[in-house]
């Protein structure tokens, strides 16, 4: 049996920061559903925030006021002790991304350049031009080539093993053979992403289903503040694909069908670099009262930037434009509309990445320590993924070395493997009922339709039914196509439920929480309500269901105060 | 429209050779060819096989050979091709594990071969390395590499000698060597002045023909021969004095 000392779940930013992290002298191996470099953290444009101030414009920032504008533009539903953390750790971690290969675009004098983005008091967004994500995890995979760190491509983890609160090992369908395999593990840790593909309108990658989180769940674990879904305000209509904020840092409009920077009516100071979920949510009712474009899209100009200053900052935006639009962004103002882009909850950690599984940790947009609260900043999920991706890794290791060896768990975990092949065994043998692309779709509808970003009750009540109905259909879903070895199809049939169960959490939350907060707007409670919902939203699978518990927010310096820009 | 796509199908374990498979698609809206591969799959038959993840042209999952041309499945729409009959092939000379999925393997061998990390000399400056943006400007092609593998299996060398280490890998340690921050040593990176490196190349550039990303990677093989040579001829000049 496959035996690691650590096993880390996702080979995206998180994860291969995680694995560089860990001790040498440890075994350490990541697995992964696609090549690391296929994971969606590639696709991340805009940059990662850290209060270095080398914009003049940024000489008086401090990771102070990194802390604040973390814990403000997250409604104050952030821990404030973990933002610290995270605004402290950002400025040696932007070091360390640097001498370890990251080519960050520089400013005259050759120090890193940092660029203006929504909710910043100060600029401070260091970037590669518009492709931050792929220069940082090429540059990760590299270092982890170094480093020796066992891959596993093409590996989907379908199953956790636990034991008496101890987490033992994962159980994982191999693509490229069909068969499923046993992983022992001393500690495991996931690193497995969002779940934007719940949603039909989403900038993620087609492989975004979420499903670490949905397993974590059905091990036990809590799922924290699930109901805030970050929307991206500017994405390429129709086919969703991120346009980074970076582009309104650089000095880009938004128009409504009258030529006018609506922005001003919603967010007069900070007009377009306002928080995510303040200008997402402008877009939408600009496009609602009738001021967008076709009904469904507003523009975003950049065409005042001049070509040269487009092609040097954002050279990534023109090419996707121009291929997936047939636009150029220097000669046509750019169509977007808000899109499902992130998920500010996850699962329940501290802030060492722990869980309440010993053994098991968390880090990346798969886990909610919480740093992001109700609603992240631009800038501060790539810095999430290496803050925290290390930190998982140090503490795992120290578990590692501390801990008592585990016994018995061969045998758990091949009890694991048997459930897992009599389970596909099971959507093999059928020939009919339904196939799992039919149940993604409608799911999608839902989510997108009645779980977006604005939520009324009655929506919310019929997507928890459908959700239900759903996952009566999805008992009587089949396998269709007759070769395990790269079976998408059978992926997407264990992803599914991980899916249900994700889009029964958000919206649950959703239901339960009366009040408006960040990226969370309650039709019939449009104001945010400090005196019963400052806390957090924990859900725990049950009985088979959810069941909801909070948890008080930590505030310590910061005292909410209402928010303005 | 109606399209009819000719995909080309195998499974090494029950196929004695590939063969082809032909599909109706009919759509009305403007599709890339990885959509209409994903409603093919979905709609009739789901064991076709393909890769794929970001759908942006940057994850560098789904080369393939479509219409005779090497592209991402993502970024080729439907409408931009000039015939209503779509012919689908994997990357040629790599092993095809099933259908549209190939063995990547002897690409990232090849890339593993050139210690494909920066290589800093001593401690590295505590706020990080001063560097003017027109140095890293001269190697931002190479940045742009998103390893999808599409010239290294379009590459007539790669194909007939297993020991040449292809476009990619080869670009990817001129980005490394060219970047003022690498300091490794000659002899560290001149082990590629072999027919299996740089020499291998046979110049008739079918890698920036087929790059995705306009990467050019030839032009950093050009780049790593010229600077052989040059430190070759330092270091002869050295040794007299």
């Amino acid at each position: 049996m496959i035996d690691q000392d650590i096993l880390v779940v996702g080979g995206g930013l998180a994860g291969l920061a995680a694995a560089l992290a860990c001790d040498s002298n440890l075994q350490i191996a990541v697995v992964s559903k696609v090549h690391p470099l296929r994971s969606h953290s590639v696709a991340a444009q805009g940059g990662i925030n850290a209060a270095l101030g080398n914009n003049p414009e940024g000489k008086d920032d401090s990771w102070e006021r990194h802390a604040f504008d973390t814990i403000k533009g997250s409604d104050y539903l952030a821990d404030q002790a973990a933002a610290e953390l995270m605004c402290q750790r950002a400025i040696p971690a932007i070091y360390d991304l640097e001498h370890q290969g990251v080519p960050f675009s520089r400013f005259p004098g050759g120090v890193i350049a940092q660029r203006p983005f929504g909710g910043a008091g100060f600029p401070r967004t260091c970037y590669a031009a518009d492709r931050t994500g792929l220069v940082i995890l090429h540059t990760l995979f590299e270092q982890s080539l170094k480093k020796r760190v066992e891959f596993y491509d093409e590996w989907l983890v379908t199953k956790l093993v636990v034991r008496d609160g101890r987490c033992l090992g994962v159980i994982v369908f191999d693509l490229a053979t069909g068969q499923v395999i046993p992983v022992k593990a001393g500690a495991v840790i996931f690193a497995t992403g969002g779940y934007g593909r719940v949603y039909s309108r989403t900038t993620n990658s087609y492989i975004n289903h979420g499903s670490g989180i949905g397993i974590a769940y059905r091990a036990g674990l809590a799922l924290k503040d699930m109901e805030f879904v970050q929307f991206h305000p500017t994405s390429l209509f129709p086919k969703n694909i991120l346009i980074t904020e970076g582009a309104r840092g650089e000095g880009g409009y938004l128009l409504n069908n009258q030529g006018r920077r609506f922005m001003e009516d919603y967010a007069p100071s900070a007009m377009e670099l306002a928080p995510r979920d303040i200008v997402a949510r402008s877009i939408q009712t600009e496009i609602e009262k009738g001021h967008g474009f076709e009904e469904q899209y507003v523009h975003l100009d950049l065409r005042h930037l001049g070509e040269a200053k487009l092609k040097k900052r954002l050279p990534a935006i023109r090419e996707i434009c121009i291929q997936f639009a047939g636009i150029d962004p220097v000669d046509e103002p750019i169509p977007i509309q808000p899109a499902q882009h992130y998920s500010m909850g996850g699962i329940s950690v501290d802030g060492k990445c722990a869980s309440e599984i010993s053994g098991f940790y968390a880090a990346g947009e798969c886990a909610c320590v919480s740093v992001h609260g109700a609603n992240r900043l631009g800038g501060n999920s790539l810095l999430e993924t290496v803050v925290f991706g290390r930190i998982a890794g140090e503490e795992s290791s120290r578990f590692v070395q501390g801990g008592e060896a585990v016994t018995e768990a061969e045998k758990l975990l091949l009890d694991g493997a048997l459930e897992v092949k009599s389970r596909i065994e099971g959507w093999r043998k059928k020939d009919k009922g339904w196939k799992v692309h039919l149940l993604l779709n409608r799911l999608k509808v839902i989510m997108s339709d009645r779980v977006g970003i604005f939520r009324s009750t009655e929506d919310l009540k019929r997507a928890l039914a459908e959700i239900r109905e759903l996952r009566e259909d999805y008992s009587r879903v089949y396998m269709s196509g007759d070769c395990l070895r790269y079976s998408q199809e059978l992926v997407n049939i264990f992803e599914f439920e991980s899916m249900l169960d994700l889009a029964e959490v958000i919206t649950t939350g959703a239901l339960d929480r009366e009040e408006t907060r960040g990226s969370h707007y309650r039709l019939e409670f449009p104001k945010r309500d400090d005196t019963n919902w400052l806390k957090h939203t924990l859900v725990s699978w049950k009985d088979g269901r959810p069941q909801i518990d909070y948890r008080k927010v930590v505030v310590e310096k910061y005292k909410p105060e209402e928010r303005k820009y | 429209m109606v399209y009819t796509f000719r995909i080309l199908r195998y499974d090494p374990q029950k196929d004695e050779n590939p063969h082809f498979q032909y599909f109706l698609y009919e759509t009305s809206e403007e599709k890339s060819i990885l959509e209409a591969l994903m409603d093919i799959r979905n709609e009739q038959d789901c064991s076709l096989a393909f890769r794929y993840s970001c759908r942006e042209a940057i994850c560098g999952s789904c080369g393939l050979v479509i219409n005779g041309s090497f592209d991402l499945a993502c970024r080729t729409g439907l409408s931009s091709l000039k015939s209503s009959l779509v012919h689908i092939e994997p990357l040629p000379n790599l092993e095809i594990e099933k259908d549209l999925v190939v063995n990547m393997d002897p690409f990232w061998e090849a890339l593993y071969k050139v210690e494909p990390y920066l290589h800093p000399k001593g401690e590295s400056p505590e706020k990080g390395y001063r560097i003017e943006d027109k140095e890293m400007d001269k190697i931002l092609q190479y940045i742009n590499c998103i390893l999808c593998g599409c010239c290294y299996s379009a590459c007539p060398v790669a194909s007939r000698d297993e020991r040449y280490l292809g476009p990619a890998a080869l670009a990817k340690l001129y980005r490394l060597v060219k970047d003022p921050r690498d300091q490794r040593p000659f002899s560290s990176w001149s082990k590629i002045n072999t027919e299996g490196g740089v020499w291998g190349c046979d110049t008739i550039f079918k890698c920036n023909e087929v790059c995705p990303k306009d990467v050019r990677p030839a032009d950093g093989i050009e780049a790593l021969r010229r600077k052989l040579i040059i430190e070759k001829i330092k270091r002869i000049f050295k040794f007299r004095k």
